[in-house]
């Protein structure tokens, strides 16, 4: 109970601001009568998404399984290539400032052409430009992970003649997973932003990117912010689900339990 | 292997890195018998942490011979022939205390009913009854470097390797873990050996100390240190006990090797020095 209110008593603040910014919102545009295809009112967008929700959620959801889809196979591309970088020193040397380098380049300018090789009305291509977006950020966080474990922890291995999948099994990869979900964390926006600009250089109809410039085009702007509103939420659940699964594979971790117990 | 037959023989090892021609050990000749408590001692640099890892077989010396049980140290180390505990006690956060302790067994392949019954009993031998199912940071200092104990402990080796256990904790948790130690020793029956900055700590706890030179780590000389067993608190008081640790200061000083110039944050050699 006294739990529940403290909790109550955390979140206040943070829901207090959610409501204020949304009627906020609201009287500036009833306010100063601001045009539609400017700003919608939120109370416009709800009733959009209330009366087109059916039209509006398959959108979004064709949109989020090509995100997912690229997400899982960027990420698991990322993380195998980042097992084997840390493990061969010259692989390391050679790739990783390329790598690093990558993080500085915005490879979203690519979607047009993974549009051009994978087909423009396919999935295929934004599940392409999503798992070129994901990898890097995985690559370069699993790899730290990999490669940052204290010597002394890796010798005390060594002392029981443990092979070197054991060590990576019991010692590299548990205490790299602080890093790998931040890789997978940041993968989750980025293959929400692929799947969505993909479409935006032209995609399957029904697609969610393809429909807010269709919207967009003919002046249907309450159609247009519901989806984008739509995206937003189901990023925010994406990011959600994956910070909730490191919650569950770390309950050891100090930061996780210090955080529940304050 | 007979009583009589030491569980560390050194001859003639040296060991230079190949990083400017540096020699960290050189003609290292030792024995060490069984059941004996032996304490390496000498100024930053010296070697001694080299030392105990060619013991180890987690440093390879350049020349010379290292036998442990009888054996070859590599073969003594795939046998699992001896426990290590290093300045950081080096637990998996990941895993709980008993989990910790537990690993080497695992890795050992004993069935779960035997590491359990195994783990309580290392949990009593540190004093540590309760403490099985907390994590490594929900503890202190000392109590994480008497878990590492427990877990070099664990598959009763013949063998102990420390290197300054004790080296980064409080002067009264380190006195008291000193004591420990001695208490878990004699239980144990372990041969120890034993790397060290402190003299007191070396006098308190060793059948032998061996006093190392600086760069190239020698053998200046050997102190044996005959305080009669159990050793307690008031050991520290006894005027013996003094002379002795003046007598291992006095060697160290011998030839400039005064301890009193060397830093605690030293750069001992093989800091990131690879395992075999």
């Amino acid at each position: 109970m006294r739990r529940a209110r403290r909790l109550a008593l955390e979140w206040l603040p943070a829901a207090a601001v959610f409501v204020g910014g949304i009627v906020f919102w609201e009287a500036i545009v009833r306010g100063f009568a601001i045009d539609d295809f400017l700003l919608p009112a939120p109370s416009d967008i709800a009733e959009t998404l209330r009366n087109d929700w059916s039209e509006l959620w398959s959108a979004a959801f064709f949109t989020f399984r090509e995100a997912l889809a690229g997400f899982v196979i960027g990420c698991a591309a990322g993380f195998v290539a980042a097992a084997a970088i840390a493990r061969y020193t010259l692989l390391r040397t050679a790739v990783m400032p390329y790598a690093i380098a990558a993080g500085a380049v915005p490879i979203i300018a690519f979607a047009p052409i993974t549009n051009n090789w994978f087909g423009v009305t396919g999935m295929s291509s934004k599940i392409a430009i999503a798992a070129i977006l994901c990898f890097f950020p995985m690559l370069v966080n699993t790899m730290k992970g990999l490669t940052s474990v204290p010597a002394s922890s890796i010798e005390l291995m060594h002392s029981y003649a443990a092979s070197e999948l054991t060590v990576f099994r019991r010692v590299r990869l548990p205490s790299s997973l602080p890093y790998v979900f931040t890789g997978l964390k940041v993968g989750t926006v980025l293959a929400m932003i692929g799947a969505i600009v993909g479409d935006y250089f032209g995609g399957a109809p029904g697609a969610l990117g393809v429909e807010i410039r269709r919207w967009v085009g003919i002046f249907a702007f309450d159609q247009a912010w519901a989806g984008i509103v739509l995206a937003s939420a189901l990023g925010i659940v994406f990011y959600g689900s994956v910070a909730l699964i490191e919650r569950l594979a770390m309950g050891w971790h100090p930061s996780i339990r210090g955080a529940g117990a304050e | 292997m007979s009583a009589s037959e030491p569980v560390v023989s050194l001859r003639e090892v040296t060991k230079t890195f190949q990083a400017g021609d540096l020699t960290a050990l050189q003609s290292i000749d030792l024995d060490v018998r069984p059941g004996e408590l032996v304490s390496l001692i000498g100024p930053s640099g010296c070697g001694k942490s080299t030392l105990l890892r060619v013991i180890g077989d987690l440093v390879e010396p350049s020349s010379g011979e290292v036998v442990v049980n009888g054996k070859r140290a590599r073969q003594a180390r795939q046998d699992g022939d001896y426990g290590i505990v290093f300045q950081d006690p080096v637990l998996y956060d990941w895993r709980t205390v008993a989990k910790n302790i537990s690993l080497p067994l695992e890795l050992l392949g004993w069935s779960k009913a035997r590491r359990t019954e195994r783990v309580d009993e290392l949990l009593a031998l540190v004093e540590l009854q309760g403490f099985g199912g907390h994590h490594p940071w929900q503890l202190s200092g000392g109590m994480q470097q008497r878990v590492s104990i427990a877990r070099a402990l664990s598959f009763s080796p013949a063998l102990l390797l420390m290197d300054e256990p004790f080296g980064a904790l409080d002067e009264m948790t380190r006195e008291r873990l000193n004591a420990e130690l001695l208490r878990i020793w004699e239980a144990s029956g372990s041969t120890i050996v034993f790397v060290t900055h402190s003299i007191a700590e070396a006098v308190f706890l060793s059948s032998r100390v061996v006093v190392m030179s600086r760069r190239p780590g020698r053998i200046a000389a050997i102190v044996e240190i005959d305080l009669p067993q159990p050793r307690n608190a008031d050991t520290r008081e006894e005027p013996h006990f003094f002379e002795l640790v003046t007598a291992v200061r006095d060697r160290l000083r011998e030839g400039g090797l005064d301890e009193d110039r060397t830093a605690p944050d030293e750069g001992e050699l093989l800091v990131g020095e690879g395992t075999p």
